[in-house]
């Protein structure tokens, strides 16, 4: 039968205490972390950039990830989009009563993996127990501390008429992936999250570039949603063309059937840079050579017209407006 | 999905587009019955690729606006009831009832869970033996077979805690009252394209019969309803009014016999509570005697009777929902509109539904901001 967490794992007694050692830190081992001191204690010097976030996905294994990866992945990729160098985060899990030790270990497995894909290190932790109900499974809770280098200014108020906006690949895998698995749809081609942590995508394109503006990744809310932030904030318009969005013809597929606009559906391992057009080329090339850049496309500008607000060019030569994600993403029923 | 490009190709676009204005000579008002062709027409801002002798009006083909305010106030009475756990599509969640939503009740501890198909609910039925697992049947002909269908499986597999609180409606008794109505004339109909799948051509012949009004059943990519107009401004034009098909991939004359027969053995044709229209007869459904062990307006009789005692519908102060799917109002015509009245705190259905008409209009263009900005 396989091993399941108790109340007791989070009690702060003996069953704590070996599920520390043996499950969590063989995983997850440094220098600073194998101390167990009440603080992770470290050098730092210049501007630090300091995020976090918490995971609640389900189901908490998907197509391409588990919450796990998704963990590190989000708060890597908030810090990177401050034009950071993530260096540090904790992990705080919150596990309910009955969850598999087996599935426990696996999704540290991924924690791991992920932290050393993106080249940083664990260094804080803390795990509870809740009783049966008082969580779904698990929940993560990551924070991450970066290094932002001299002179580099990344901001959504710092977009500029004439700018150049970039996209970093296909849209909606994240979202598609999610909701599959969730529904138990089942489509011909499956499609996988693009949970990936871009903190080496970003630093090839500030090494390529001292004029690049904004850099966000479109999670919740998907690109339209981001996008519009970014205008807001910058207060200038953006027009985006349809044609050179970057979709997956298996997210646009289950897209049309469940009725979703690909614009809305969230991402985990995308970004979009507001760029100075005359370095906008020279960005694109740099990011098509990261293994997530690949489908990296110039998909639109910032304008002087329409402050505020999203136009978008369609495939049919009109236009119309690209309006936030109000609510949740459901399906159509008819 | 090479015949989406297909259907969404812009060089098609242009030549339908094309042959749109050079053929339409006098100005001519068209109804898209179907929530999803506004939605399509707005996303893809066909609007401005057809002249501007050619009106589009959105109509009545939205199932969660038509869905009369008792009629929600019912599935949330039921909702609030401990021993059911109440199913419904998703977009029923946010619409506001007299008093409350299910969004609403669920905050306050009702059991609401979104389903993707009928089948989910029977599955949530057959793993929740001790609950009563009622599905809050609304929709046209679209959803009324997958629904027909799930009685049968219940009835056949023996599950007998699901139950449908049925309130399914018909297009073409709808179309007629509008019609009728002559609140609004009109001179063609894009037909509902998901909807004649089902159901066929044949009932709407009536419409060129009786009330000279063109018809053509469109699919939902941009160049299928490009292609309808187009077929509707040359029947117009021509003085011929008839009844065409322009998606032939997924419609035949006669319907779908197989759908039709499973929703003539389940239900009865019955009066329906239209919100807009109010009670117009025979436009709508209820589950057939013989199934009635699955029908929970004949299970919970009792509790809905003693929830919604003393409770009178209130209908949303100021809410024009009624006429935008009369075609009377347009949606940037409402003084709510973008005021107070947003997807985020909608007034009434047609801003909360993906399919409704103001819901359309407030994400695609038209809303305050962008008009402004001129």
């Amino acid at each position: 039968m396989d091993d399941v967490i108790l109340l007791a794992h989070g009690s702060g007694g003996r069953l704590s205490h070996d599920l520390v050692q043996k499950k969590l830190l063989p995983s997850l081992s440094n220098i600073m972390l194998s101390k167990l001191d009440d603080s992770a204690v470290f050098d730092a010097s210049g501007r630090l950039a300091f995020t976090t976030d918490s995971y609640v996905v389900n189901p908490i294994f998907f197509p391409g990830g588990d919450i796990g990866r998704l963990a590190v992945c989000g708060t890597v990729n908030d810090l990177s989009m401050s034009g950071a160098r993530p260096l540090y985060l904790s992990l705080s899990l919150i596990i309910e009563e009955g969850f598999s030790v087996s599935e426990l270990e696996r999704i540290v497995g991924s924690v791991k993996a992920a932290a050393e894909e993106a080249e940083v290190e664990i260094i804080a932790g803390d795990t509870k127990v809740v009783h049966h109900g008082q969580a779904d499974r698990l929940f993560v809770n990551t924070s991450g501390i970066g290094i932002v280098a001299p002179g580099t200014d990344i901001s959504g108020a710092n977009a500029r008429v004439g700018d150049k906006v970039i996209l970093s690949g296909t849209i909606g895998d994240h979202g598609i992936a999610i909701v599959s698995q969730r529904e138990g749809l089942k489509f011909s081609v499956a499609v996988e999250s693009d949970c990936a942590p871009l903190s080496k995508l970003v630093a090839g394109m500030l090494e390529a570039s001292h004029n690049i503006r904004c850099l966000r990744d479109p999670t919740r809310g998907g690109l339209a949603t981001t996008l519009n932030e970014l205008a807001g904030q910058s207060d200038v318009g953006i027009v985006i063309e349809e044609e050179r969005i970057p979709v997956q013809s298996s997210v646009r597929a289950a897209c049309e059937m469940l009725g979703f606009d690909p614009l809305y559906v969230a991402n985990e391992g995308k970004l979009v840079a507001i760029v100075d057009a005359d370095d906008a080329e020279k960005v694109l090339a740099e990011m098509r050579r990261n293994v997530y850049g690949g489908d990296a496309a110039i998909i639109g500008e910032v304008t002087e017209s329409h402050r505020g607000t999203v136009l978008m060019r369609t495939k049919l030569g009109s236009s119309r407006l690209v309006d936030m994600l109000s609510g949740e993403l459901l399906p159509r029923i008819c | 999905m090479k015949f989406l490009d297909e259907y969404q190709s812009s060089r098609l676009a242009a030549k339908l587009a094309h042959r749109i204005s050079v053929s339409s000579k006098k100005p001519i008002r068209l109804m898209e019955f179907c929530g999803g062709h506004t939605h399509a027409i707005l996303r893809h801002g066909i609007r401005q690729l057809v002249p501007r002798t050619v009106e589009l009006l959105p109509g009545p083909g939205c199932p969660v606006c038509v869905t009369a305010t008792s009629d929600l106030d019912r599935a949330i009475a039921l909702a609030r009831s401990p021993e059911v756990i109440l199913t419904t599509f998703g977009d029923m969640m946010r619409v506001p009832g007299s008093y409350s939503s299910l969004q609403r009740a669920k905050a306050e501890g009702a059991d609401v869970r979104v389903v993707y198909s009928t089948m989910d609910a029977i599955e949530m039925a057959r793993v929740n033996p001790g609950k009563s697992v009622v599905f809050s049947g609304i929709g046209f002909e679209t959803t009324a077979p997958t629904i027909a269908a799930s009685i049968v499986k219940a009835q056949r597999e023996g599950i007998s805690n699901f139950h449908v609180l049925c309130s399914l409606k018909l297009t073409p008794p709808v179309m007629k009252a509008l019609l009728d109505l002559g609140e609004v004339k009109l001179d063609g109909i894009i037909c509902p394209g998901h909807v004649s799948v089902i159901i066929g051509s044949r009932p709407y012949e009536f419409i060129p019969l009786d009330h000279g009004v063109a018809c053509v059943v469109s699919g939902f990519e941009p160049v299928d309803i490009l292609l309808a107009i187009s077929r509707l401004v040359a029947q117009i034009e021509s003085g011929q009014p008839k009844v065409e098909i322009a998606y032939g991939r997924g419609v035949k004359p006669q319907g779908n016999s197989e759908a039709l027969q499973l929703m003539e053995e389940v239900f009865r044709i019955d009066s329906a509570d239209w919100r807009g229209m109010g009670v117009v007869p025979g436009s709508g459904l209820s589950i057939d005697p013989k199934y009635e062990r699955f029908d929970a307006d004949v299970v919970f009789a009792d509790t809905l009777e003693l929830a919604l005692r003393n409770t009178p519908v209130i209908e949303p102060p100021g809410c024009r929902c009624g006429e935008v799917l009369r075609g009377v109002t347009t949606p940037p015509d409402c003084p709510l509109f973008g005021k107070g009245c947003t997807p985020e705190k909608p007034v009434g259905p047609c801003m909360v539904s993906s399919e409704g008409a103001c819901a359309a209009h407030y994400q695609y263009g038209g809303h305050p901001s962008l008009l402004r900005a001129g």
